[in-house]
């Protein structure tokens, strides 16, 4: 069966390049899904609501302190600070 | 190599079966998977438990021509790896009970998350159906999809439908038809695991090749070892043979991240899949949930206005409630005491005692009570299904974070308000038990309808003018109560662990009446099946315990019982009558007022206040609505906590946590009011 891994194009970003996490983004920023960092059953939620590696995610709200609201796969998800700090993402060009 | 199980899906089925014919509705949440069983159900509904759990079951028969379909709604899941019980409810039913047909209810409007589920379950020995929810909010978000080129791509029948609006109803049930009859072809595509991992997943399926209990697809345990599922990691720790196991083992420990891979396969797959069927996706505009949400999420206006929906649901929920259980009172049980009073004017004055203050008397605490908890479930429900309730719990989630505790907390505790029962049995939405656990030991701090009730009637004829202000009190000092309790248990029991807060904000939508109409109508029918039940066999038992052993309140089993606590109440300023009163709120929170009407032989009720305002000065009066306020959970609310919990322990502790604070806290507040000259 034909499966196909390639991502499309990530989109240029005016942030540079470099690992953060989603909680450092600022409302309105996109970056892709590099990898999770926590136990099985947070890796495996987070993959069912689309947080999958390569995957797009844009930070709708992020005050800074407390909870953010990320879109990933047209599903907007309310994140804890922490869940926020251990999903890894890379912003600008892979 | 196929990753899911190859085998041909069955798909006959004999219309004369003894057996009736099972469809098994299943979808992630906030998809109008609900709707959709309502919609096909109606009133014919059934709701329970799932067996031994505490996950809501819920089936339902849908007649359609002729035929009786039993229909099963699954738990609304994510997806199907043993995260929470809802997901093994979930797959254990399709494994074990296997159902003639599963309805797979996704989002047009939310396409590619909610084929998550399906790239789980095509890989199911199950025949399947998808039913394309929500067409309208798609267009709305201007996507447009093609129902027939998805259904080629996925190789399973697909229905377009507008459940809120009952469209598609006929077309989805005739495929039903036709899918039971063997009318239809499935030959589901399915999602493959990443390339890197393919080797691995031969490897783990090699190693548990002949051992997989039935009626478990080999593969399918394969990929769920892998993902780290450890339902399935313990049940085959089992059967596996030593040699075999530490193989896997190994394997499985050096592939700790395959999760990743697996879900990347499933998106790759649901990728294709929307390539092809979308031919629209969706428009960059502002949509309203964005508008609505600059002032719903919003760090501080969020609070502001959550405040004021909070606000606006009390002052509704009494002002229009208020009447109506007034009402109810004055003609439907004096009226039902009447009756009682003329039928049983022969018999002996036990008698009607039993009848009339047991009977009448706890069936009046429920019906009373009714209009209060149905105007408040109501609102509850309008909020739940626009949307809006995830955004209270994103707003509250810094604030439960005090506790150890994330938002999703904050909706049960906010139920709690109308009525501790549901609000315990609403703790359900917790994904942690230690979470929920804490949520629910904090619950009954929440002052429900029927305690502010109380506070209600007694606080103008011992205030006056301050008597706004002594209930404002009395809410804030239990809530204050409430997140001491919550941040003492926290560091105390639970050792300050805190759970992952990850929740999905639904799109707001047009509230659908028949969605919360059967919300409604089923939490008010577990409340008077539940609370109902308690209250009335209790209110036989005060009944009994205040007339035996000569038929003399005053020297009743019930007044010996409060004077033994007597000592406690006058520490408060208490004397035995206030005390039994206490006691017996622990039937149903509202008794306290009965009591004192017996007590003081006063049953016109504009009277009592006044009568027992000039009996006891403003501090016992008080720390009587302190300690009424802060009292044991009434016995319904006892009885959902052993039920939720599952465990006497946890209800007993309860118990004596609300107990001794409430004593403490009437005995400051009487010393400190003592003092202030009250």
């Amino acid at each position: 069966m034909l499966i196909t891994t390639t991502d499309p194009q990530p989109k240029l970003n005016s942030v540079k390049p470099g690992m953060i996490t989603l909680s450092d983004l600022k409302a309105g920023e996109s970056a892709r899904v590099i990898s999770l960092n926590g136990g099985r059953g947070f890796v495996s939620r987070m993959a069912a609501l689309g947080f999958t590696p390569g995957a797009e995610v844009t930070v709708i709200q992020n005050s800074g302190w407390g909870p953010i609201i990320a879109s990933v796969r047209d599903t907007r998800v309310a994140l804890g600070r922490h869940e926020g700090q251990r999903t890894i993402v890379r912003t600008g060009t892979a | 190599m196929s990753s899911c199980h190859p085998t041909q899906v069955k798909h006959t089925h004999s219309m004369i079966s003894d057996r009736q014919t099972t469809i098994a509705l299943a979808g992630q949440p906030n998809m109008g998977k609900s709707t959709l069983f309502n919609l096909l159900t109606g009133l014919n509904q059934h709701v329970g438990n799932w067996p031994g759990k505490t996950v809501e079951y819920r089936e339902g028969v849908c007649h359609y021509q002729g035929h009786d379909y039993l229909l099963v709604d699954l738990p609304g899941t994510y997806s199907l790896t043993a995260n929470s019980p809802e997901e093994v409810i979930a797959r254990e039913f399709i494994l074990h009970e296997q159902p003639d047909l599963v309805i797979a209810v996704v989002s047009a409007a939310n396409l590619e998350r909610s084929l998550y589920l399906v790239s789980e379950l095509v890989c199911l020995p199950v025949p399947l159906i998808i039913a394309l929810n929500m067409m309208d909010v798609a267009e709305g978000e201007g996507i447009r999809l093609e129902p027939e080129v998805l259904e080629t791509a996925l190789g399973v029948p697909v229905v377009a439908m507008v459940a809120s609006r009952a469209i598609g109803a006929r077309a989805l049930l005739e495929k039903v038809e036709e899918c039971l009859s063997g009318g239809c072809s499935s030959t589901p595509s399915r999602p493959e695991i990443r390339q890197d991992h393919r080797e691995v997943l031969e490897e783990v399926t090699a190693q548990i090749q002949g051992y997989v209990p039935t009626p478990y697809p080999t593969d399918w345990i394969a990929m769920k070892l892998l993902e780290g599922d450890a339902e399935v990691s313990a049940m085959m720790r089992g059967v596996l043979p030593p040699q075999n196991l530490s193989a896997l083992e190994a394997q499985l420990e050096s592939h700790d991240d395959a999760m990743l891979a697996i879900a990347s396969g499933r998106y790759d797959w649901i990728g294709r899949m929307m390539r092809a069927a979308v031919t629209h996706p969706r428009l960059g505009q502002i949509s309203i949930t964005d508008r609505l949400d600059r002032w719903a999420t919003h760090p501080r206006l969020g609070l502001i206005v959550l405040a004021g929906i909070l606000g606006l649901v009390f002052w509704l929920t009494f002002t229009l409630g208020a009447p109506v259980q007034e009402w109810l009172d004055t003609h439907i049980v004096s009226w039902l005491s009447g009756l009682a009073a003329a039928v049983l004017s022969g018999a002996p004055a036990w008698l009607n005692g039993l009848v009339i203050d047991g009977v009448i008397g706890g069936v009046g605490a429920i019906l009373t009570f009714l209009p209060i908890m149905v105007i408040f479930f109501l609102a509850f429900g309008l909020l739940e299904d626009v949307g809006y309730m995830a955004r209270a719990a994103f707003v509250m989630d810094n604030f439960m974070h005090m506790m150890g505790l994330h938002g999703k907390s904050f909706l049960p505790l906010f139920l709690g308000f109308g009525c501790n029962v549901p609000a315990v049995m609403g703790t359900r939405v917790i994904d942690s038990t230690p979470g929920r656990l804490l949520t629910i030991l904090i619950t009954p701090f929440v002052p429900c309808a029927a305690r502010m009730g109380v506070v209600a009637f007694l606080a103008p004829a011992f205030f006056g003018p301050q008597a706004v202000l002594a209930s404002w009190g009395l809410i804030l000092l239990s809530l204050a109560v409430l997140v001491i309790s919550g941040v003492a248990l926290n560091l105390v029991l639970f050792k300050g662990e805190q759970s992952a807060f990850i929740m999905e904000m639904p799109l707001y939508h047009l509230p659908n009446a028949r969605t919360i109409g059967l919300l409604v109508w089923h939490r008010a029918l577990s409340f008077i099946k539940k609370a109902g039940t308690i209250i009335l066999v209790f209110s036989v038992a005060v009944w009994a315990l205040s007339y035996f052993p000569n038929g003399d309140l005053h020297t009743s089993f019930l007044a010996r019982f409060g004077k033994l606590f007597e000592p406690v109440g006058a520490w408060m300023g208490m004397d035995w009558q206030l005390t039994v009163a206490l006691l017996t709120s622990f039937l149903a929170k509202e008794n306290a007022i009965a009591t004192l009407g017996v007590m003081f032989s006063s049953n016109a009720d504009a009277g009592l206040a006044q009568t027992i305002a000039s009996l006891y000065s403003p501090a016992t009066g008080l720390a009587f609505l302190t300690v009424s306020i802060l009292f044991i959970p009434c016995a319904a609310t006892v009885a959902v906590i052993r039920q939720e919990t599952g465990s006497w322990r946890w209800t007993l502790l309860n118990i004596g946590l609300m107990l001794a604070v409430s004593i403490v806290a009437g005995i400051l507040v009487y010393h400190l009011a003592v003092g202030l000259g009250l």
